[in-house]
This record gives C-alpha cells, structure tokens and sequence, in this order.
C-alpha cells in the first residue's frame, strides 16, 4: 500500500511538472490519472519492491555525480580514439562476475556500463556479466571494480 | 550575471556539438556494429546532456528547464536498455564481432 | 546562435543517415536510425528555443520516449520475428 502510494505521488509529482496548468479542473484530471496507472499497475501486479524501488530513489540520487563524471571521463577517451589518424582500437569481449546480491542492483550495474562509452553489456546470465569493450584499457578493471563496489553499497544500503 | 551564464551556456552547447560530431564521425569510422555502438552510446550520453544542460541556462529557474532535464533522463535511462538490446540481437543475428590481431597483448 | 546549434545537430543527423544508407548489416541501420531520433529530440527542443515557443519540449519528451519503443519493436521483430510473442527465456542466444 505504501508502494502504490508512493508511485502515484511520483506520477502526480511528474504530472504537476510537465502540465504548468494549475486550475482544479487540471488537477482533477491529473489525480484521476494517476490513480487510473496505479490501478492497472497493481492488476499488471508489477507494485512490488523491484517494479517500484521507492528505498533506492535517495541512494541512486547520490550515486548520479560519480556516474555523470565516470561518463565524462569515458567520453574524453573514446573521442579521443575516434579523433586519432590510426584509430587505435582493440575490440575484446570479457566475461565479469557481478557482486551484486538482487537482480534491480544487477541491473543498475549492467546499465552502468553500458552508458559508460567503451564498454557495453552484451549478456547478463545469473550474476555473470558479458561485456564488449572497445579497448584492452577500458576494460583493465579499475572503474568496473570501482563501480561495482559502489552499486553492491547502493544495493544494501550502507 | 546573465553574461557569465549566457558564457557557461554556449560553451556547454559547444562541447555537446562536439561530442555529438565526434560520435557521428566515430560511428562512420568504425569497423563494425558492436564498435559503432559505443560510439553511438557517445553522442548519447555526452552528447545530448551538454546541449540540452546548456539549453537549461538559457532557460533559467522556470518549468522549462525542468522539463529539458526529464528529456535527459528520459534519455539516459532508454539509452543503455536500446543499446544492450541493439547488441544482443545483433549476437544472436549472427554478426561476428570484430577483431584486431595483437601480439600476446590479451589475457 | 540557436541557428549554429540547430546546424551541428543537422550536420551529425546527415552523418548518422549516411550510415543507415551504407549499412552493412540491418543493425547499423537500426543504430543508426536511433542515433538519428536522439538527434531529432534535441533538434525539436532547439528549435522550440530558436521560435522561442519552449514548449515544443513536450514534443521532444513525447518523441524521445516513442524513439525507445520503436527501436526496441524493429529490434524484436528481427530478434523473435512476432512482436506478440516473448523472447527465449533462456536468453535467446544461438
């Protein structure tokens, strides 16, 4: 009850953003909608603690900037790859155990990679990752490493 | 004031120009799919977000700006699932990833 | 200096359908038809600044979000070949 509490005040939140209307009848058809996605949310049975991680939502909102300036990082080195004459690329595929405990950290963790450029999740079977990485370098363990500490800590909260 | 952000602006917009350019560049280059993806995954990210955070400066503190951050994170959070699914399919498609001989630089 | 950025964004649209024209394999073009969506979200949101009508944003919100569901539709029909059936769930791979 919570759950479905807490995603209807998101939709409603959501809603009240991107509307910029605010006379009562708007807002009644923005409540009426919400509650109309709760309803067929909770008969599609996905108001759960992996359809809504409402505990996750402050932790992930702290793990963002490292996310956002790992990016950066991988950003500058893959244009530079680009950019140079010879196009030093050396493709490789590895396989990665994941620490994580629950399939939402799993998941936080494979798309992480992903969005990070020069790495990209190919496969994820049980909890080992396959993953395709540009460069021998970009996949030398470091950030991976680094970043599946910080997810495994998102994931269990401490 | 509104100088130093109309500065911070157009220098944000500038790199996401260049990041975009550079991927679009990357993804011609680039040998084959799994390698153009990360390339595409470039513009994406990096790309997208400096345009649309440089737009947010321009817009200032109004409804505007937030929702040019929600097209971000609509953004960021579709990206990686597109890309994973590109590259799945495109293994079980068949496609042979590509691959550079090196001297006894691999594990 | 909206134009000069509505310029960029139109120079790397071209790039990315020259890709989608030289394909190979159909997933460079898929890619590269993704590329080109993300693009035109920040085209329609450059472009709502440049007319100074901002909320063409809803547009680009609205474009971006049915850019994802396509890309993934065109992706499971070549995946499954039926877009009313799941995938293997045991991955799928072959």
């Amino acid at each position: 009850m919570v759950r479905a509490f807490g995603l209807g005040a998101m939709l409603f939140g959501v809603w009240l953003l991107l509307s910029g209307h605010y006379t009562p009848l708007l807002l009644g058809f923005g409540v009426g909608s919400s509650i109309l996605v709760v309803m067929i949310a909770m008969r599609m049975d996905v108001v759960d603690h992996e359809g809504v991680p409402l505990y996750l939502v402050p932790r992930v909102l702290a793990y963002i900037p490292w996310l956002l300036l790992e990016i950066l990082r991988a950003n500058i080195s893959v244009a530079r790859i680009i950019l140079h004459p010879a196009l030093p690329i050396s493709p490789i595929m590895v396989h990665f155990q994941a620490s994580q405990k629950t399939d939402v950290g799993r998941a936080i963790y494979a798309n992480s990679i992903t969005l990070t450029p020069g790495t990209i999740t190919t496969g994820v079977e049980g909890s080992e990752l396959e993953i395709h990485a540009l460069t021998w370098a970009d996949i030398d363990g470091r950030e991976e490493d680094e970043m599946d500490r910080r997810v495994t800590r998102l994931e269990q909260g401490i | 004031m509104a100088i130093v952000l109309d500065i911070l602006s157009w220098a944000a917009i500038a790199g996401g120009l260049f990041f975009m350019v550079v991927g679009a560049i990357g993804v011609l280059r680039m040998p084959d799919v799994y390698t153009r993806l990360h390339a595409a995954g470039m513009t994406d990210t990096m790309g997208a977000g400096l345009i649309l955070i440089g737009l947010t400066f321009q817009a200032g503190p109004t409804l505007v700006a937030v929702r040019l951050m929600l097209v971000w994170a609509f953004l960021l959070f579709t990206n990686p699932i597109s890309t994973h699914a590109l590259a799945r399919a495109a293994l079980s498609g068949g496609v042979e990833p590509f691959r550079v001989d090196m001297e006894g630089d691999k594990p | 200096m909206f134009v000069a950025a509505a310029a960029g964004i139109i120079l790397s649209m071209v790039l990315a359908l020259l890709r989608a024209l030289l394909g190979p394999t159909v997933y460079d073009r898929v890619l590269a038809l993704n590329m080109f969506g993300t693009k035109t979200v920040l085209l329609i949101a450059v472009l709502g600044f440049l007319s100074g009508r901002p909320d063409f944003l809803d547009l680009a919100i609205a474009y971006a979000l049915i850019n994802f569901i396509g890309t993934i539709a065109v992706l499971k029909l070549f995946e499954v070949g039926d877009l009313g059936r799941a995938s293997d769930p045991t991955g799928g791979s072959a």
